[in-house]
């Protein structure tokens, strides 16, 4: 296999990481470890825009993700961290699964807003339920990773490296399926979805797949998610969450997998800054980036790569 | 039998509130294409206005029959002002971009105003209640409510009559439905669309600073109340048909409608019933009611 | 007498328009049909409705035993039907190579790569193979449009206005190409065309339209100089052109 230098940075990336892991101080685990989570929702994201869609509605999966692994230790009684990522993954994509069929029929706003939409009915029955702690949602606390037990203050770090693989693993399988015949389809549906029927392929399918596959990837960060902070609660459904996702995916761009990874990180760590120092300005400055990126920038900060790159 | 009246009052109230948020947005992405999710912003900055002006009249010991009159005025400040602003300002570069991106530059105008709004007015509750108390109260059988509740119905009844006059039967007007239709056709027929937008756009400043404004007086003024309506707002439009005001109106009726049965009998599901309803109909008209039919593309 | 293609009363009205009003066409296998008309006369929503994308009011279209009304696109260039578009339907922000591996993938082609870069040779475009679709002189977006339809080895090709937007120095060579491509696959070849000396230099047979309805239908001489086709396409004088 010839060379490719995004595997190759992954590899690297991920092989810091993980070195990183037993020797960083616990704020930067924990920056870390959320940037990867939202990475992986981003990186679903990135492979939607690819196909032309842009979904304001992937808190409902990272939502689900991150309810689902904590119900699973909390109410099922099985609190093994890699069961959770599991089940946080399945129920993501079993909804999407569902959810897909209707979706995968629209596109531009109507997506857009009917992603949102579905988010909001999550959020709604997740704040109205008593039962898994309304608007405060539950703690999460996970002793075990794949039968292996734990020694305290050590389960942070196990599970931020294991979300360190996980990308490493799945930036490399969607990196593969962009450069594939897959992958052109997207891009092809995206640019002309009339074309595409007409050379006698399902548009509906390769869409309908695609959100499958976005909807899982942000289970499984969700589910990451709610192990780095160790509480679940319903903002994550909610559409500010969102929009969150969209403005770390046009923050990055959508020219190669490690992109959201990047702007995940930087946002992260602004974000972080931002509401030590200045919690009213934070949307506004938000704001002005995405303008910003919109009418300068419109490829997103990997366009600067790939121009010192060339 | 009062069970019903009292269901089907609440349910008119609170699509009167809709039916204003909804308005606007139609027509702004009937004529411009752009979903502006800035909408839930101006409607905030029609309610804090009014509370501020409002507040001052009152606080200046004048009438207190008099603050109705700063809510109009903060109506027309709001969509004068934030309007021209908007679009002279920053949609204007944008046109000509795709829908999806427009949408973002409207998400990005909102993030904008929402601290704005914080750092004008402070994170604390406005409150203003004097136009709300002020008409006193009425009776529905053994209920009792508020005679600002019909102030509400009233005025979205008025304003979608008088949209609909203006829309069908004045020349500006039909110069909308014009550039609604075909905006490249109509600007080729002279029509100057520059005009129309900055009119439209203004247009649906008002009404969002209506809704925010007549809402000031029944609730606390706070940070975030934009938020969600933008949502509801956007769930009633496409039940209603992108663009369509007729369907603006019975998108509101039946959201708001069925809204008021489950805050009476399924109280958890208030939020999930409006986005079933949208669900549903979508399922069933994958444009909403009432959408224009698409020119061929090949 | 076996047509590849039958088109049976064929109806179709937008409103007060009609474009087609029974229309009964029958084209034979291995043939080269041309269809003529002004603008506005129901060529393009013939080929619309044949091809799935309009559904006819009225009438039956049967291609090689099958009925075709009521299918959809992609299932009927799965019979073997394909077509190229009056304005080109490319994809845009692909390179000429990748809008050729995107259609060699779906048609699922042995060796994809080895396929595109055969189809490149045979159609010229080598030179663009790197150039986004979106950036390329309109000649070589017709090519390209119509490569793109041959891709999925159909026995009968449609190709709408292949030769309109591109310059008169080009349009012979556009037509030799996709001939050349065609020749001794047995393809059946239907094409609107504008300009006459196209169409009785390639065409073996002419069908002319008018407001719906064919109006002549023979040899290009035949056809040419019908007295109707003159006064309703043609425009008086012999070898118009588009």
């Amino acid at each position: 296999m010839t060379f490719d230098r995004t595997i190759a940075s992954l590899a690297v990336a991920c092989g810091v990481l993980l070195v990183a892991a037993p020797i960083a101080p616990q704020w930067l685990l924990f920056l870390l470890a959320l940037a990867l989570a939202k990475g992986l929702v981003v990186l679903g994201l990135l492979l939607l825009m690819r196909t032309g869609l842009v979904s304001f509605g992937q808190g409902l999966y990272f939502g689900l993700g991150a309810y689902a692994a904590a119900l699973l230790a909390h109410r099922g009684g099985l609190a093994d961290a890699a069961l959770m990522i599991v089940a946080g993954t399945a129920c993501a994509a079993a909804v999407a699964a569902i959810l897909g069929l209707l979706l995968a029929r629209y596109r531009e706003i109507f997506f857009a807003m009917l992603s949102l939409a579905f988010s909001m009915i999550l959020y709604g029955l997740l704040v109205k339920s008593s039962a898994l702690g309304s608007t405060d949602g539950f703690h999460v606390q996970v002793k075990h990773f794949a039968g292996i037990a734990l020694a305290a203050g050590v389960e942070r770090r196990v599970f931020y490296a294991a979300s360190a693989i996980a990308v490493f693993f799945l930036g490399w399988a969607l990196h593969r399926y962009l450069r594939s015949h897959w992958g052109r389809l997207s891009e092809a549906i995206r640019d002309n979805e009339l074309r595409v029927e007409y050379l006698g392929a399902s548009v509906y399918r390769v869409v309908y797949a695609n959100y499958i596959i976005a909807a899982a990837l942000a289970g499984l960060g969700g589910a990451f998610a709610a192990l780095a902070v160790g509480h679940v609660d319903p903002e994550t459904t909610y559409w500010t969450t969102s929009g969150e996702f969209v403005f770390i995916a046009i923050l990055g761009g959508t020219g190669n997998v490690l992109a959201p990874f990047l702007s995940a990180a930087i946002f992260e760590a602004l974000r972080t800054v931002a509401s030590q120092y200045a919690p009213n300005v934070w949307q506004m400055a938000l704001g002005v980036a995405m303008l910003a990126i919109i009418m300068f920038l419109p490829g997103g900060l990997w366009t600067l790569v790939r121009r010192r790159a060339a | 039998m009062s069970n019903f009246a009292a269901v089907v009052f609440d349910g008119v109230v609170y699509s009167s509130w809709l039916f204003l948020m909804a308005a606007g947005l139609t027509l702004i992405y009937g004529v411009m294409r752009i979903l502006n999710i800035a909408h839930g912003s101006l409607y905030a900055l029609g309610a804090y206005t009014a509370a501020s002006l409002g507040g001052a009249w009152i606080a200046a010991g004048y009438a207190p029959a008099g603050s109705f009159a700063m809510l109009a005025l903060a109506v027309l400040l709001v969509g004068a002002v934030m309007g021209p602003l908007i679009e002279r300002g920053l949609l204007k570069w944008m046109y000509g971009k795709d829908e999806i991106v427009l949408l973002l530059v409207t998400y990005a105008v909102f993030l904008i105003l929402e601290d704005a709004i914080k750092l004008v007015w402070g994170v604390e509750s406005k409150l203003f209640s004097e136009p709300y108390a002020l008409p006193g109260n009425f009776a529905i059988g053994a209920l009792v409510y508020p005679v600002y509740n019909l102030v509400l119905i009233a005025v979205a009844v008025v304003t979608g009559l008088a949209l609909s006059w203006a829309l069908y039967y004045t020349r500006q007007g039909k110069l909308l439905l014009a550039v609604i239709h075909d905006r490249e056709m109509s600007a080729a027929m002279g029509i100057n669309v520059d005009r129309v937008y900055l009119a439209t756009f203004t247009l649906g400043a008002m009404l969002a600073g209506l809704g925010g404004a007549l809402t000031a007086p029944m609730i606390a003024v706070s940070p975030g109340i934009g938020v969600e309506v933008i949502v509801l707002s956007f769930a009633v439009v496409v039940v209603g048909g992108l663009g369509s005001l007729g369907g603006a109106a019975l998108g509101a009726l039946m959201v708001g409608l069925a809204r008021s049965v489950a805050v009476r009998y399924w109280p958890e599901g208030e939020l999930f019933i409006i986005y079933f309803v949208m669900a549903l109909v979508l399922i069933a008209r994958p444009k909403g009611l009432f959408s224009a039919p698409e020119a061929r593309k090949i | 007498m076996n047509p590849i293609l039958a088109a049976e009363g064929l109806q179709k009205s937008f409103g007060a328009v009609t474009a087609a009003a029974d229309i009964n066409l029958a084209f034979e296998r291995d043939s080269v049909v041309s269809l003529i008309g002004a603008n506005g006369a129901g060529k393009t929503t013939f080929l619309n409705m044949v091809t799935g994308y309009l559904r006819p009011d009225g009438g039956r279209v049967r291609f090689d035993g099958q009925e075709l009304v009521g299918r959809s696109p992609r299932e009927i260039t799965a019979l073997g039907l394909s077509r190229s578009f009056q304005i080109p339907q490319l994809f845009q922000s692909l390179s000429v190579r990748e809008n050729l591996l995107v259609a060699e993938g779906i048609a699922h082609a042995e060796r994809v790569e080895e396929a595109t870069d055969a189809l490149l040779e045979k159609f010229d475009l080598a030179s663009y193979a790197a150039r986004p679709a979106g950036l390329l002189p309109e000649g070589i977006r017709k090519l390209l449009d119509v490569a793109m339809a041959l891709v999925s080895k159909p026995k009968l090709l449609l190709l709408d206005e292949p030769t309109s937007g591109v310059a008169a120095d080009e349009k012979f060579g556009i037509m030799d190409l996709v001939m050349t491509a065609v020749r001794g696959q047995g393809v059946t070849v239907l094409f609107v065309e504008h300009d006459m000396d196209i169409v009785s230099r390639y065409a073996a047979r002419v069908v002319a339209f008018y407001d719906g309805r064919v109006i002549a239908d023979g040899t290009p001489a035949q056809v040419l100089e019908a007295e109707e086709v003159r006064r309703y396409v043609i425009g008086g004088a012999p070898h118009a052109a588009a």
